[in-house]
């Protein structure tokens, strides 16, 4: 075997001050015959033992291609610039085979979809098994009896007898819980998690995330969890990182980002979400279309949508820059005034709202008013009435 | 009040399990729905939420006789559906759509749009004013008419989940079974679709059957909410009294679960986390369903099947539970 894997078997850190993981500039694009669609734009980010951050932001934002590239697994026309270093280790740039070493060992994902990670023809203590086979020179028996470990420690009730059956016989929250124990089985330090619980009902949900903490405090692994629900990147993470248009607009401490949020979108993000309070109300959508990804708006990407926009948005991008709390960043020109408005979802509430300096005009109008310039146009009786 | 709109009594769907033998053999039942009721009015949501697998998508599609019923009742404006042939449905399913989850795989990929949202009024032989009734109802829903010769993977997906809405609009339906129509989308996306069905029915006076996982979502959509376990209603009242006056133990461990978008919130509150998984629906606990899970359960549990009925306030919900007693979670 080449020397990349010797290395990465019994890996010791070359730096020990190196971040477990450090993803620095990361950007993907893919050639297509409608031109490259640049699905990564410069994503950096930092991951320490026990960090649990959240990915979170609009559908076809670059999650899941981001954490792809981070694994090695996509497609080979993907072109992948910046750097990814695995405790001071360049990933970046090393073929399918090169990563195999690293990939479970020592950093794992979980899809979203249990199927795709599952063989139905293997019984799932098989595929437990030889996922550690593959990492570890032990007999079958003891990786066996590994497999059943693995299913204990993800709360599978009889694992023993579990171990043996076929996937098809678990459950939907239950296969998940397998893919987490596969997940884990060699012990990774980062685990990768794409939403993992986006299918199944909310107790279910709950017993997954309370597995997977408990698995990272016990090994101090670090979690990166994507996924649209904000409500377990509340309960569960302590860095959240906010994507929009295949980059980063916005990342900080989960309470910083949630509390006083320093970019539009994640406001109108945070404010489309049902609560209490929205009960006989309208919610409050982001007006507009995601960007083209092929086509970027030049400036900021969210300036077609932004309630805040101003000339020099649509003139050049702003770069992630602190905004006012230590490791709270965001990409935005005008995060100064944003941060002077009161009650900032108000500004989705609206139609037009172009570039009115004074917050005191958003707060004096009524929000229930301003609702009405969401009604959608034309009828359905017309053709009743016509007859 | 108002005589209902739909009338589901004693709904029951059981699916064969068959043996893979030579000959393959019935070896068992798996028992979806097992004796589901309920009513629903013109211009009224009821939402239906449970464990996943628990039968819901099953009602609906029986309501809708997409699944033969097994037995029980359905009557939509007085009419029973259950007996009815497939012939003498057609012209009542006008009345009555679906809209599906997945707004990607229920699109016809090589259609265009036009053709998507104009083949049920093709398919129930409306002749004139068919483009300009396409029309309308893009624009009904929001979308741009002009782009009515595009193909679905040009839509994103909330886009796509409004063409989904708006083809089962085309025949002016009263009643809509909405099946988990905002689990694939974002929350921004989302909330404008949760805004559209409200408009829509407002304007229009539908009635929507809408089967969610996302509670806040069912919460904010819903009259009333009914809570199923493992093929039957457990619990069921208006809204508000199901979410801050739930009787039933497994109403208040699926509430007490839900994620809330706000960190110190979180931090604070206490879950009541289920142990074991779900029973087998081919082979369902005696008595109460819930009662291998249950954290009260006695032994009359075992035993004796509890019934939905009122246990509490006179304006409390509807439970299914020997022992029910109000317990505020979220
Ligand atoms: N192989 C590919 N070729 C071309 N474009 C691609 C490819 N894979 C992904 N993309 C595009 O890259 C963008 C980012 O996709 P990605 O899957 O990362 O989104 P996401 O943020 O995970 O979204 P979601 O929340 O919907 O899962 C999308 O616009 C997608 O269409
Ligand atoms: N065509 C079928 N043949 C056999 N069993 C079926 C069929 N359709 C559904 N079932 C079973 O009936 C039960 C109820 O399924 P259903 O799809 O109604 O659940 P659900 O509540 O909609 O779940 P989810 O939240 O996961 O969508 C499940 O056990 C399912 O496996
Ligand atoms: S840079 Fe300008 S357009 Fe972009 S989010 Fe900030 S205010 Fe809005
Ligand atoms: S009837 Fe018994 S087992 Fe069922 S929910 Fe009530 S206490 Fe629990
Ligand atoms: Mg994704
Ligand atoms: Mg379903």
């Amino acid at each position: 075997m080449t020397t990349v894997s010797e290395l990465s078997e019994d890996f010791l850190p070359s730096n020990t001050t190196a971040p477990l993981l450090s993803v620095k500039d990361l950007s993907v694009t893919f050639p297509t015959d409608d031109g490259d669609v640049r699905a990564v734009r410069n994503v950096s980010f930092d991951l320490n033992p026990g960090d649990v951050l959240g990915i979170v932001g609009e559908s076809g934002s670059g999650k899941s291609v981001s954490s792809m590239a981070i694994m090695g697994l996509l497609p080979k026309n993907a072109i992948i610039e910046g750097s990814i270093r695995y405790r001071g280790e360049e990933l970046n740039g090393r073929t399918y085979k090169q990563m195999q070493p690293f990939r479970s060992k020592h950093i794992s994902m979980i899809f979203q979809d249990p199927m795709t990670s599952l063989n139905p023809v293997y019984t799932v203590g098989w595929q437990l098994a030889e996922t550690y086979r593959a990492h570890h020179n032990v007999s079958k028996k003891a990786a066996w009896a590994k497999a059943v470990e693995a299913l204990e420690l993800v709360g599978i009730p009889q694992p023993d007898r579990r171990a043996a059956q076929y996937p098809h016989e678990f459950s939907g929250g239950m296969r998940q819980r397998v893919v987490i124990a596969m997940a884990i089985i060699n012990d990774p330090s980062v685990i990768i998690a794409d939403e993992p619980t986006t299918a199944l009902d909310v107790t279910v949900q709950a017993q997954i995330l309370d597995t997977m903490l408990r698995l990272q405090s016990e090994t101090d692994a670090a979690i990166v969890m994507i996924t649209h629900d904000l409500g377990v990147v509340a309960g569960m993470v302590n860095r959240v990182q906010v994507m929009y248009g295949g980059t980063v607009v916005e990342s900080g401490p989960v309470d910083d980002v949630f509390e006083r949020p320093r970019m539009p979108y994640t406001v109108g993000l945070l404010g489309s979400v049902p609560n209490p309070a929205t009960l006989g109300k309208r919610l409050t959508p982001i007006k507009g279309a995601p960007p083209s990804l092929v086509n970027l708006p030049t400036g900021c990407s969210f300036s077609p949508r932004c309630p805040l926009v101003i000339d020099v948005c649509h003139e050049w991008e702003p770069e992630l820059e602190e905004a006012g709390a230590a490791n709270h960043t965001t990409r935005c020109h005008r995060w100064e005034h944003l941060a002077t408005i009161d009650r900032p979802q108000k500004l989705f509430l609206h139609d037009e709202i172009g570039t009115v300096e004074n917050p005191a005009v958003f707060a004096a109008a009524n929000p229930d008013e301003s609702l009405e310039v969401t009604t959608v146009h034309g009828s359905l009786v017309s053709d009743e009435e016509s007859k | 009040m108002t005589a209902p709109l739909l009338e589901v009594t004693d709904l029951v769907k059981e699916f064969p399990v068959r043996g893979n033998g030579i000959i393959p053999r019935n070896i068992g039942t798996v028992q979806a729905v097992s004796g589901v009721s309920f009513t629903l009015h013109p211009g009224e949501t009821l939402g239906l939420v449970g464990e996943s697998g628990c039968g819901k998508s099953t009602t609906g599609r029986a309501i809708l006789q997409l699944h033969k019923p097994t037995s029980g009742s359905v009557k939509f404006e007085g009419r029973e559906l259950t007996s009815m042939s497939n012939k003498q449905l057609r012209p009542l399913r006008k009345d009555i759509q679906i809209v599906f989850q997945d707004p990607y795989a229920s699109l016809n990929p090589k259609w265009q749009v036009n053709d998507i949202i104009a083949e049920p009024l093709r398919i129930h032989g409306v002749e004139g004013g068919v483009q300009r009734r396409v029309n309308e109802l893009m624009e009904l829903v929001g979308l741009n008419s002009e782009h009515r010769n595009r193909y679905p993977h040009e839509f994103s997906g909330g886009q796509r989940q409004r063409i989904g809405i708006a083809r089962a609009l085309a025949l002016n339906p009263r009643f809509l079974v909405l099946d988990e129509p905002v689990s694939a989308l974002d929350v921004s996306v989302q909330a404008g679709v949760v805004n559209l069905l409200e408009e829509l029915q407002e304007r229009l006076g539908l009635a929507y059957l809408f089967v969610a996982h996302d509670l806040s979502v069912v919460r904010h959509i819903s009259d009333r909410v009914a809570v199923m376990y493992l093929g039957k209603i457990i619990e069921m009242g208006e809204r508000e009294a199901i979410y801050n006056r739930p009787m039933h133990p497994y109403t208040q461990a699926l509430l007490s679960a839900v994620p809330m978008p706000d960190p110190k919130q979180e931090r604070q509150r206490q879950r009541i986390v289920l142990t074991g998984d779900v029973p087998s629906p081919v082979n369902p606990p005696s008595g109460c369903r819930f009662r291998t899970r249950c954290w009260k359960a006695q032994d009359i549990c075992a035993t004796e099947e509890p019934k939905l009925e009122r246990r509490g306030a006179p304006d409390g919900t509807l439970s299914a539970c020997h022992f029910a007693e109000e317990r505020s979670v979220v």
